[in-house]
């Protein structure tokens, strides 16, 4: 891959929709790799003991999954300059697996920094998971 | 044992360094799907301009987060952890986060507000590599939420 060109993008453009596939082997893998071994996200007993409906995803894996889908279309991963959302429902992820569904917008082009800032939107089935979610990638 | 506002604006002393290496860039990566090859090939990252390998852009949370346990875990802050929901988070990079980088991050009390019986805690953490140079800014505001 390479960095996307400025050039190339426009106001309006869409990225996506990804469908990104979750299941309890993807949390367990997330939660070495982050650190955040919190047992609501890997022991369905656990969850279910604090009132949640099944073991749920980290929301920074459903954060950092939405990142590598603007990633992609940035053709440069490094070029992904800022990220940032809210939280708004829970990715829940029963024994046979989930998925998340991302897609994007292109919001605004800076042509002296050859930025774009894009709204991103992740929803598991009808919920929308991530609200107020932002992508700034540095385009070549 | 209540939320202390008066935390506002404490920072707390540097935690790290934290050794950034391309076995954990990796294992990042495959966990959230992150498929450029600049997270994996050093020849492709090099390529593309980059020291090394490239951290995903959420990587840093582990370190983030490492840090701002010094708030959540002082007792006088007064964080009941039971109560607490990860309501919003940011990264700002100021550089691209290789492997071979030493990050230290500082964490400061940057908010705390109250919304509907639950207090929004906004904490910023400051990472900066070996030189003291900035790496990122990171923001997460934690809700712990209300009631008996």
């Amino acid at each position: 891959m390479s960095a996307l060109s400025f050039d190339s993008v426009a106001v309006g453009d869409v990225v996506g929709p990804e469908i990104v596939p979750v299941t309890r082997a993807t949390l367990v893998a997330y939660a070495a790799a982050s650190g955040d071994q919190n047992p609501i996200h890997q022991d369905e007993a656990f969850a279910r003991s604090v009132g949640l409906p099944d073991v749920i995803a980290h929301g920074m894996w459903t954060m950092g999954a939405s990142s590598s889908v603007v990633a992609r279309w940035a053709g440069d991963a490094g070029r992904v300059v800022a990220f940032g959302t809210r939280f708004t429902k829970p990715v829940v992820v029963p024994v046979e697996g989930a998925q998340i569904e991302v897609s994007a917008t292109v919001k605004a082009l800076d042509p002296d920094t050859r930025r774009a800032t894009l709204d991103v939107t992740t929803s598991a089935g009808p919920d929308k998971v991530l609200g107020r979610c932002q992508a700034v990638v540095h385009l070549a | 044992m209540a939320l202390n506002t008066d935390f506002v604006g404490r920072t707390y002393p540097p935690s790290g360094p934290y050794a950034v290496t391309a076995a954990d860039i990796a294992a990042f990566a495959a966990a959230v799907g992150a498929t450029d090859p600049v997270h994996t090939d050093l020849e492709t990252a090099r390529k593309a301009g980059y020291a090394d390998v490239v951290a995903p852009p959420t990587f840093l949370v582990r370190f983030e987060q490492d840090s701002t346990r010094a708030y959540v875990a002082d007792p006088e802050a007064g964080v009941d952890y039971a109560r607490v929901v990860h309501g919003e988070q940011s990264f700002t990079h100021h550089r691209p986060v290789v492997a071979g980088d030493q990050v230290t991050a500082t964490t400061t009390v940057e908010q705390i507000r109250q919304a509907g019986g639950h207090a929004m805690v906004t904490v910023r953490t400051e990472l900066a590599d070996a030189a003291g140079a900035p790496v990122c800014t990171a923001r997460s505001t934690i809700v712990v939420r209300g009631g008996e």
